[in-house]
């Protein structure tokens, strides 16, 4: 049986550092299966995750010098919340992976700690009827397992997910590298279509324009996927796509102010509108990494926000391409 | 949970008294504490806290609680991705994570 390093190696931090800046997204697994923390024996604990690679870190990170057994089940390298949401994380496939490694033979006693945020995809109950082994939510953080080893129990605290600022930071490379792709993408468009002129087409024009275009998309980046999750208390309203907007508005009238010199009033108001719009739809994707966002709820929003997205991505379009004929 | 607030009358969350036991499967597994236990009956404290998580749904022995069963990790991609696919009729791919 494979033993678990409580240790991070070199290679382990690149590649935690390579899945947080989107590099590697889909593909960070580990084979599913038993694997040991340390020295355990038949009366060590059992702990069950998902096979996504980050979760195996932080968890044999986090229990450096205790003894257990450490059970991956198959989340094809989803992270446990997203995972049980999926169907993934399932109370068949838990029992599954107590089976294939004879883990009754292991051990004597027939308990296993499944993490909190498995349960919307776990059934516990059903696992005694499954694989023999009764299921017990332990803490929602990795960070609180010594604690709730401990102790034997989780508290309020321990059950209570939380969003503070460094978790949401860690999740803004992931949002602004998914967006190289389209970025790139939108990019060249922008300097075709800042070349045009009455002149048909100008190069100087497609440069000088686009790369004001291109900074103002750096600027909505900031507003909407940088400022937005680090604010996000802080910021009026409840609707992610006004958080966004507000941001992007205000961000925009920074851009223009510092950054407009020379340009004619039309293409002014474009740049506004394209920050506030684009900003707007990047803070309502955030919704996606938060934890207290509902699908409902974040359904209804985007029936206002992409209307306003939409509009104000083609108003600002429109402008910008009239400005040089005015 | 502290400092968040999202939208009021929106998370579609159903607990029936009826058919609750009183097990406190809820209690537990629920990340935003929204139950309590009174006569061996569970409440909901406060509803509009709901994110549809759907683990409280999940552990309920008796299916006395629903929770909106639309999954997916509540992302704007995958709303889109289904809304297009409603239009275009087409079998949606989820939202990439
Ligand atoms: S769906 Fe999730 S957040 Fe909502 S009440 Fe159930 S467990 Fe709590
Ligand atoms: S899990 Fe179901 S039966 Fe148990 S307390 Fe909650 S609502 Fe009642």
């Amino acid at each position: 049986m494979a033993r678990l390093a409580t240790r991070l190696s070199w290679r382990d931090r690149l590649g935690t550092i390579a899945v947080r800046s989107g590099l590697r997204r889909n593909s960070y697994l580990m084979v599913p299966g038993l694997y040991c923390l340390g020295e355990p024996d038949g009366n060590s604990p059992v702990l069950v995750t998902g096979n996504y690679k980050l979760s195996v870190d932080t968890v044999r990170q986090e229990l450096a010098g205790h003894h257990l057994w450490l059970l991956v089940v198959d989340t094809r390298g989803i992270n446990v919340w997203c995972a049980g949401g999926k169907g993934t994380f399932s109370a068949a496939e838990v029992a599954y992976q107590v089976q294939n490694s004879g883990l009754a033979q292991l051990v004597n006693h027939r308990q296993l700690i499944l993490p909190q945020l498995s349960a919307n995809g776990v059934r516990a109950g059903e696992l005694k009827k499954l694989c023999g082994f009764l299921g017990r939510f332990g803490p929602i953080l990795a960070t609180d397992l010594p604690e709730y080893l401990r102790r034997g129990e989780a508290d309020e605290a321990m059950r209570s997910v939380t969003f503070r600022l460094s978790e949401r930071a860690v999740l803004i490379p992931v949002e602004i590298c998914l967006l190289w792709k389209k970025l790139l993408l939108a990019s060249l468009l922008f300097f075709l279509l800042s070349g045009i002129s009455p002149e048909f087409f100008t190069v100087e024009a497609a440069l000088r324009r686009g790369t004001t275009l291109a900074l103002a998309n750096a600027a909505a980046i900031f507003a909407g996927a940088i400022a937005t999750p680090l604010l996000l208390p802080w910021l009026p309203f409840r609707q992610f796509w006004l958080k966004g907007a507000v941001l992007g508005l205000l961000a925009g009238l920074i851009f223009v102010t510092v950054a407009g010199e020379g340009l004619a009033r039309l293409e002014l108001l474009a740049l506004l509108l394209w920050i506030g719009g684009c900003a707007s739809y990047l803070a309502m994707c955030f919704t996606g990494s938060t934890p207290y966002t509902s699908l409902s709820g974040v359904a209804k929003e985007m029936r206002r926000g992409l209307p306003f997205q939409i509009g104000t991505a083609l108003l600002a379009l429109l402008l910008w391409l009239a400005a040089p004929f005015f | 949970m502290q400092g968040y607030r999202y939208l009021d009358d929106t998370a579609i969350l159903r607990l029936d008294a009826e058919k609750c036991i009183g097990c406190g499967n809820c209690l537990e597994v629920c990340p935003h504490r929204l139950f309590t236990l009174n006569d061996g009956k569970a409440r909901i404290t406060d509803g509009n806290a709901c994110m549809e998580c759907g683990a409280c749904a999940r552990n309920c022995p008796v299916e006395a609680l629903f929770v909106n069963p639309d999954d997916g990790c509540g992302c704007a991609h995958y709303i889109i991705n289904s809304w297009l696919a409603r239009v275009l009729n087409k079998q949606s791919n989820g939202c990439g994570c």
